[in-house]
């Protein structure tokens, strides 16, 4: 282990608080929105690999790996989503999107 | 050596990071991420996870950024004068949990921890490969049960009626 484990957990917590920041901070923009939740995630996965590397182990590099693949699912369902909603309303403003029915 | 490399990269990642969340234009934010990315696949391969390294870079700054992009410019997104900026109402409840996160982060800090890890051995492919498919097989058919699904709901949410 090149550095303390608490430091990697320390960046990996900073980078939680930015990512948790930019989705509280731009709930008017579905895109920053899903910016934000990207950013939190690969915090996640830096928490991982430095277990893994803490640990001397691969299982945290597998989890890692797993959350990529995670994340590419979510962001190909959630960018047809915003491109369904800005079919319907012309924006991706999140205050637009206030009704069930139409 | 690698420790300097290891904070210089911190700080780029934190630095690059902070422009993505605060730039107004989409497609910048989109070049910081890409940048955040590779600094942070880089600390990966010093944290003796050169696959990781690799994944992060094909998959996040190759895949995920372009598709974020081709989105941006389909819907013709980049035009900042026109999007709102947060005020202060927004700002506000991200400033206090992230103050409660960096409390308890220093707190945290403070404590005394002993740590006595192993020494890091490089996970190579062959390693990996096998606790992935005989520890995890059963999560590897999940996520491409997911990935197949995602696949179809694109589908379905991107046709035209």
């Amino acid at each position: 282990m090149i550095v303390p484990l608490s430091h990697v957990l320390i960046l990996s917590g900073i980078i939680f608080s930015l990512g948790l920041g930019c989705l509280l901070a731009w709930r008017s923009n579905i895109i920053m929105m899903l910016i934000g939740i990207e950013i939190m995630l690969n915090a996640a996965i830096l928490a991982f690999v430095g277990g893994s590397a803490g640990w001397g182990n691969a299982d945290g590099q597998i989890f890692a790996i797993f959350i990529i693949a995670m994340t590419s699912a979510e962001v190909s369902l959630a960018l047809a989503l915003v491109v369904y909603l800005h079919r319907r309303r012309k924006t991706v403003d999140s205050d637009a999107f206030n009704g069930l029915g139409e | 050596m690698e420790q300097i490399i290891f904070y210089i990269l911190a700080l780029v990642v934190v630095v690059a990071t902070l422009f993505a969340i605060t730039e107004r234009h989409p497609v910048h934010a989109i070049v910081y991420l890409a940048t955040s990315f590779f600094g942070l696949a880089v600390i990966f391969y010093l944290l003796a996870a050169p696959l990781a390294a690799v994944f992060e870079v094909i998959i996040y700054a190759g895949a995920i950024m372009v598709l974020f992009l081709f989105v941006i410019m389909m819907l013709d997104l980049g035009h900042p004068e026109r999007m709102k900026r947060p005020g202060f109402r927004d700002w506000w409840p991200a400033l206090a949990l992230c103050i409660i996160i960096a409390g308890s982060f220093a707190s945290l800090a403070v404590s005394p921890v002993h740590e006595a890890y192993a020494a890091p051995v490089p996970t190579g492919i062959r390693d990996f490969a096998h606790t992935l498919f005989r520890n995890y097989g059963i999560a590897v058919e999940i996520v491409s049960f997911q990935l197949l699904f995602a696949l179809v709901g694109a589908l379905y949410l991107g046709r035209r009626k």
